[in-house]
């Protein structure tokens, strides 16, 4: 139908919505949730900056329709942080080591590094890179971000981050 | 007896987290949490959307704008088009290059993507839906692509707007499609070094259009109020203020009730400096309904029709004597404007600071000559972290030499190191007119050198060539040297301007009884970390910890007039103006002092974060207190309050330079490449924050790499842009970026208060010719002199097999 | 940025799928990740009134064994595909390929079905299949029937699957045990079509090429199956000869487009210098 009912979770909060059938998932989050975390960067599904995580997958959210996701249990950079307000790891590594400029990419690329620790809690640098390949980052040249991704491994794994030259 | 301990100087010292430490950035708190206020993350009650329907034809006339069935889709509100904007004067807008631009198709279409009509409805998807409605009629005409038939005796007309004016902004113009001529330096004395030259080498370099492509496209969201006459502009605006004024210029709308907002921006590098159609057309909407107006452009209008960069093409001749020593530089510029000149450059400067062509070497005479052309495609030119056009004659330069060296049998280090401008020269007058401030280039290279093993290289180099010839490997390698000096810091009220107002920059700094400061700048951060580093300067000069200083920057009404962020200008001037404004607060307060410590102020010393008295340790206020006393224990006759203004006008332009050294394998059967090692040293002056300086450095190494090895907005022979997507436009990802190595030599400026520089848009002034550079020397020992950017693997496959490599 | 609008069903078998299909407008389009059809409809160069969502089919998915065949759900994700260990040991050059399909926010949604059944010259699997010769399982009105992937492409974006048809698995024959294998794809950066690509299955016995399938992506209209390019290394022990007449057997039956990576000469040179590499790789691989 040209317009449903959709039901999802978003970041532990359920929520439901009629909704247009084309509306693109991004959009829905966006505008209809209010969560301007994840951003929109292009319109050919190349630049990842609205990475969200939808049932443990990193998914472009501008690709999908927000119908797709029904039933889906979604995790944006919003939902990262603990309830108390306690930031993930992510978010203290991607401080710590210098991993942000403009901060564009960033909602989208700690949600996806998120989901790339869970796959693989100990990666090598090239790992990390392959692991991003689908964030696009203008600013930083990626570098520091890898060092923040492995920082938080490290943190996660409880052992001391050392840097390892790449 | 046990005297109560104070912390140390130093202690204090890293107490403050103040300049030369590498300080956590303030911005990180909320960016990482996805609670940045970026533009289209506002949503304003009653607020619509717009979208442009936008030309498909390069160049074509206008006979018919049908926007009637675009009108007729539910929540459309309106669709203006050019007859709509004259009423209001606004169909043509002025670019801050001194030319005209259309704001929506009056009559013709210059370029493809151009706008034709703006659709505001009540949601974007709506505004799409309609944007797709309007019906246009064209006559297509006969385009203009290549520059350099754009002034042919038979050329197409494309400004029929000027066809008659024979003068332009910038001077004379010498044909219908001619923008301006710009000249600098001495023709004869140049000439008369090439007549009786030992060698010259004589090459076309050739910069490709590129587009800064920052990860957030243009945005605003206008609100007026009918009421009140008031209109808030929310922008992606790198000079908020600039655009204020432009508002005011072309509206007619009081200035004091202009109120521009630049809100978090994803990223700027100069596509975000100038005003775009889609500014004027929000806001002309938001007065025509009284209502708040947002447009977001999409990825491929904003490459499409957004501030392009470069497409130089620069004929660039070295005169030198047999032994290597360089006599003279000639260089001729042919400048791509696109349809409009739209360069966001200094008012006078119609080709930017091209004249810091003479780069790192001592050239005793030097010509350049520009001559700007109009063509059907997008307009700018001024974009992409360049300076004001360095990073164009930057490469020039730099491939000229390494040209020049090939030419002579002599390696392109020695090359530059026998005609660098030597420490003691500095001061240093060059012949195209620039005063660099200062400069240790022997030192800088000779580092590089030696943390790269750079003779060993060359060893190893030689090595691999003879076993390529002997077929025991399908592998070149390249060694690509680059020894930059760039010219930033607009600028000196005597040379720059933007549409008349000097190019200072201003602080304004407030301190609080409770000693916590509040500090506002005309700079406007689109990631460079100000509300970090501009604390840290503040902390050092006036000793108050950096955590207890706050930074707004990008607000109209409340931070004092600046001429925004761009050309790598904050430190250099808007830094200056914290540095001045702070050491006015550190003089009050040590009236203060005195008179509190009931000494005379010569009595007093500063000590980190107080006023001690000399030879009395013990007897000292700090800072903090200082600010509470401000309030009220003044001195007699002194107004209370801690503050101060400066708006500073630098005297002088600053002069970064670096070293950068690239090791490349090239495998010639598929032209692919690998970035084996890339070291950039950068000088900067000193150095406010190391981590935010690396993390600068490796964002313009990045931009570079991929404007060097892959970027370009093309046009095919009949004006259609190719690659104005993500698909297309080269943007590395995380796997092909290469790993960087930076390091730093420290020259400080002598003019500017804390001696800095400026370093945002050094790495990719150095980075692309020596990617360059790396690419050609790989290929030298096979007879190669020149091969021509981006060099992606096609090309540089191209390449081999020209040279008979795949036989 | 926008789409058109659509009406969106997600029935919950594939008889449902069928029966929509039928009845609904032949602009109608089945979506499965979704990552090669939203973004023509963002762009509006694909416009479908209706879409028909195969997520919600569970029949499509699995990977199971089934005798010496590997059935393979048509919805398996490329993710799905790389971790799945049944696919590991049995056809490994899958695993090889889709690791270098996009990127990795695309591969855990965009699915095998996705790359194989639309006639996308640019997608990787097609090449797979017919090297590995596979069979797709078409559903339809009329029932459901078997095609050999070499038989099924016919242009670009021009299949022989009939309107109304879905394809819901692929079965392919689990190459022999050992065997060499090799997807050498060359690609300016990762998210890419291939500039070109070479699949290449072997077996070796007493030190020489007894059997080899190469497939060649992106480099034609379609996908091909490199008939005389094998031929030219089977009986021999991959030297230099044979594998110059393999690059010119492949280089022969290509018809590139030139595009932003290169003209139509150099696309076709590479099809040669990927199917040599990919070739000595899968030598290498079997000669362990």
């Amino acid at each position: 139908m040209s317009k449903s009912n959709v039901s999802m979770t978003v970041n532990g909060k359920a929520v439901s919505a009629e909704v247009e059938s084309r509306v693109l998932l991004i959009h829905y989050l966006r505008e209809n949730l209010g969560l301007t975390g994840p951003h929109i960067g292009c319109e050919t599904s190349h630049c990842g900056a609205c990475t969200v995580d939808i049932d443990g997958k990193s998914v472009k959210a501008c690709t999908i329709f927000a119908v797709q996701a029904e039933g889906a249990n979604i995790l944006t950079i919003e939902g990262m942080a603990g309830a108390d307000g306690k930031l993930h790891v992510l978010q203290e590594a991607f401080r710590e080591m210098h991993g942000l400029q403009c901060g564009y990419c960033t909602p989208g690329m700690i949600t996806r590094a998120h989901r790339l620790l869970e796959e693989n809690p100990n990666p090598t640098d090239a790992e990390i890179r392959m692991g991003i390949s689908g964030n696009l980052c203008r600013c930083t040249g990626y570098q520091n971000i890898v060092k923040a991704i492995q920082y938080a491994a490290a943190k996660i794994n409880g052992v001391e981050y050392k840097e390892a030259a790449e | 007896m046990n005297a109560p301990t104070t912390p140390t100087s130093l202690e204090r010292a890293e107490k403050l987290q103040g300049m030369g430490c590498k300080r956590k950035r303030v911005e990180d708190v909320r960016f990482t949490q996805g609670r940045g206020n970026y533009v289209d993350d506002i949503k304003l009650p009653g607020m619509l959307h717009g979208d442009f329907h936008r030309s498909s034809h390069p160049h074509a006339r206008i006979l018919k704008i049908d926007t009637s069935k675009a009108k007729a889709v539910p929540g459309v509100v309106a669709v203006l088009t050019a007859e709509d904007l004259k009423g209001v004067n606004l169909a043509w807008m002025p670019t801050l290059a001194g030319d005209v631009q259309m704001v929506l198709a009056d009559g013709k279409v210059l370029f493809q993507n151009q706008e034709i009509a703006f659709v505001v409805a009540t949601d974007r998807y709506i505004a799409a839906d309609a944007a797709d409605l309007v019906e246009v009629e064209y006559e297509a005409l006969p385009v203009v692509v290549d520059p350099f038939k754009a002034m042919d005796a038979d050329a197409p007309v494309l400004r029929e707007d000027i066809k008659d004016k024979t003068d332009g902004a910038h001077g004379p113009r010498k044909h219908y499609n001619h923008i301006f001529n710009w000249q600098v330096g001495d023709k004869d004395l140049t000439d008369a070094a090439f007549v009786k030259a030992e060698v010259t080498t004589k090459d076309l370099l050739v910069y490709q259009r590129v587009h800064p492509c920052p990860l957030e496209t243009c945005q605003c969201v206008v609100s007026f109020s009918k009421i009140t006459g008031e209109i808030t502009i929310y922008g992606t605006f790198q000079a908020p203020h600039v655009i204020r004024t432009v508002v005011a210029l072309i509206s007619g709308l009081p200035e004091q009730k202009i109120h521009v907002i630049s809100p978090d921006i994803g990223g700027g590098f100069g596509n975000k400096v100038g005003a775009y159609p889609g500014y004027i057309c929000a806001a002309v909407a938001s007065i025509v309904t009284g209502v708040p107006v947002k447009w977001v452009e999409d990825r491929i209008e904003n490459l499409s029709t957004t501030s392009f960069a470069r497409d130089y093409h620069m004929t660039t001749e070295i005169a030198a004597t047999r032994d290597g020593r360089v006599t003279g530089l000639r260089v001729n510029i042919l400048a791509d404007h696109g349809a409009f000149d739209a360069c966001a450059d200094p008012s006078k400067w119609p080709a930017g600071f091209a004249n810091i062509v003479t780069g790192s070497y001592d050239f005793p005479v030097a010509h350049l000559s520009v001559d700007g052309v109009y063509t059907n495609k997008a307009p700018g030119g001024v974009a992409y972290r360049c300076s004001f056009r360095v990073t164009e004659v930057a490469y020039a330069i730099e491939r000229a030499m390494d040209i020049m060296a090939q030419k002579l049998g002599i390696d392109p280090v020695d090359f530059r190191v026998k005609n660098f401008i030597k420490r003691e020269q500095f001061p240093y007058q060059s012949a195209l007119g620039w005063e660099y401030d200062s400069g240790d280039y022997h030192t800088a290279m000779q580092k590089a050198l030696d943390v790269t093993g750079y003779r060993q290289l060359r060893a190893e180099q030689k090595a691999k060539q003879e076993a390529f010839k002997r077929g025991e490997t399908r592998e070149i390698m390249g060694i690509g040297v680059a020894f930059f000096t760039e010219i930033v810091g607009a600028g000196p009220s005597k040379n720059c301007d933007i549409l008349g107002i000097a190019m200072f920059d201003s602080a304004e700094i407030r301190i609080h009884p409770t000693g916590r400061v509040l500090g506002r700048m005309g700079s406007k951060s689109q990631g460079q970390g100000h509300e970090t580093t501009w604390a840290q300067i503040i902390a050092t000069e006036i000793g108050i910890p950096a955590d207890d200083i706050a930074i707004e920057e990008g607000n109209t009404d409340t931070a004092p007039y600046g001429l925004g962020t761009y050309g790598s200008r904050s430190t250099p001037v808007a830094g200056a103006a914290i540095a001045m404004a702070a050491r006015k607060i550190k003089a009050k307060a040590q009236m203060i002092a005195a008179y509190l410590l009931e000494v005379h102020e010569g009595d007093l010393e500063w000590d980190v974060d107080r006023f001690r008295v000399k030879g009395n340790p013990e007897q000292f206020k700090t800072m903090a207190q200082l600010a509470w006393a401000a309030y009220n224990k003044v001195p007699p006759g002194m107004e209370p309050g801690l503050e101060a203004v400066s708006y500073y006008d630098p005297p002088n332009m600053t002069y970064p330079f670096g070293a950068y050294i690239c090791v490349m394998d090239i495998d010639v059967d598929t032209g692919v490449h690998k970035v084996r090692r890339f070291y950039a040293l950068d000088d900067c002056g000193t150095r406010i924050n190391p981590m935010i300086i690396e993390g600068q450095v490796h964002g313009g190494l990045t931009e570079g790499y991929g404007i060097a090895m892959g970027q370009e907005i093309a046009y095919d022979e009949d004006g259609n842009v190719k690659g104005a997507s993500l698909m297309d436009y080269f943007l590395p990802t995380a796997v092909e970026t290469p790993h960087w190595e930076t390091d730093y030599t420290v020259t400080p400026s002598p003019h500017h208060p804390i001696g800095a520089k400026g370093v945002g848009e050094s790495p990719n002034v150095g980075s692309v010719p020596c990617f360059a550079n790396a690419v050609n020397d790989a290929f030298k020992f096979l007879g190669s002199t020149h091969i021509a950017m981006p060099h992606d693997a096609y090309r540089v496959w191209q390449v081999a097999e020209n040279l008979g490599l795949h036989r | 940025m926008i789409p058109g609008t659509f009406d969106y069903h997600r029935p919950a078998n594939i008889s449902d799928a069928i029966v929509l299909l039928s009845r609904l407008d032949s602009d109608a389009r089945v979506i499965a990740g979704g990552h090669s059809l939203i973004p023509m409809m963002k762009l509006r160069l694909a416009a479908p009134s209706h879409l028909v969502d195969l997520a919600g089919i569970p029949e499509l998915k699995g990977v199971r064994l089934e005798g010496s065949d590997i059935i393979v759900g048509a919805m398996t994700t490329q993710h799905e595909i790389i971790a799945n260990d049944l696919l590991a040991a049995h056809i490994p050059i899958l695993r090889e390929t889709s690791t270098v399909i996009a990127d990795p926010q695309v591969r855990y949604v965009g699915t095998i079905g996705g790359n194989v059944a639309n006639g996308d010259p640019g997608n990787d699997m097609p090449a797979l299949m017919m090297a590995l010769d596979a069979t797709y399982v078409l559903s339809g009105p009329k029932g459901d029937r078997r095609i050999a992937a070499r038989d099924y492409y016919e242009g670009p974006y021009t299949t022989a699957a009939r309107p109304g048809e879905i394809l819901t698995a692929i079965r392919i024959p689990a190459p022999p045990k050992p065997h060499g294998y090799a997807y050498e794809k060359l690609k300016r950066k990762v998210g890419d079509y291939a500039t070109a690509a070479a699949a290449v299955i072997l077996t070796v016995a007493n030190g020489k090429i007894a059997t080899c399938s190469i497939g060649l992506t992106n480099v034609a209209d379609t996908a091909l199956f490199a008939k005389d390019a094998a031929q030219a290394v089977i009986g021999t022990a991959l030297d230099k000869a044979s594998l110059a007449k393999a690059s010119a057997g492949a280089e022969a039956i290509t018809s590139p487009a030139a595009d932003g990576r290169g003209s139509a000469e150099y696309r076709t040179k590479m099809a040669g210098v990927m199917t040599a590499r990919a070739l000595s790789r899968a030598f290498a691989r079997a000669s362990v």
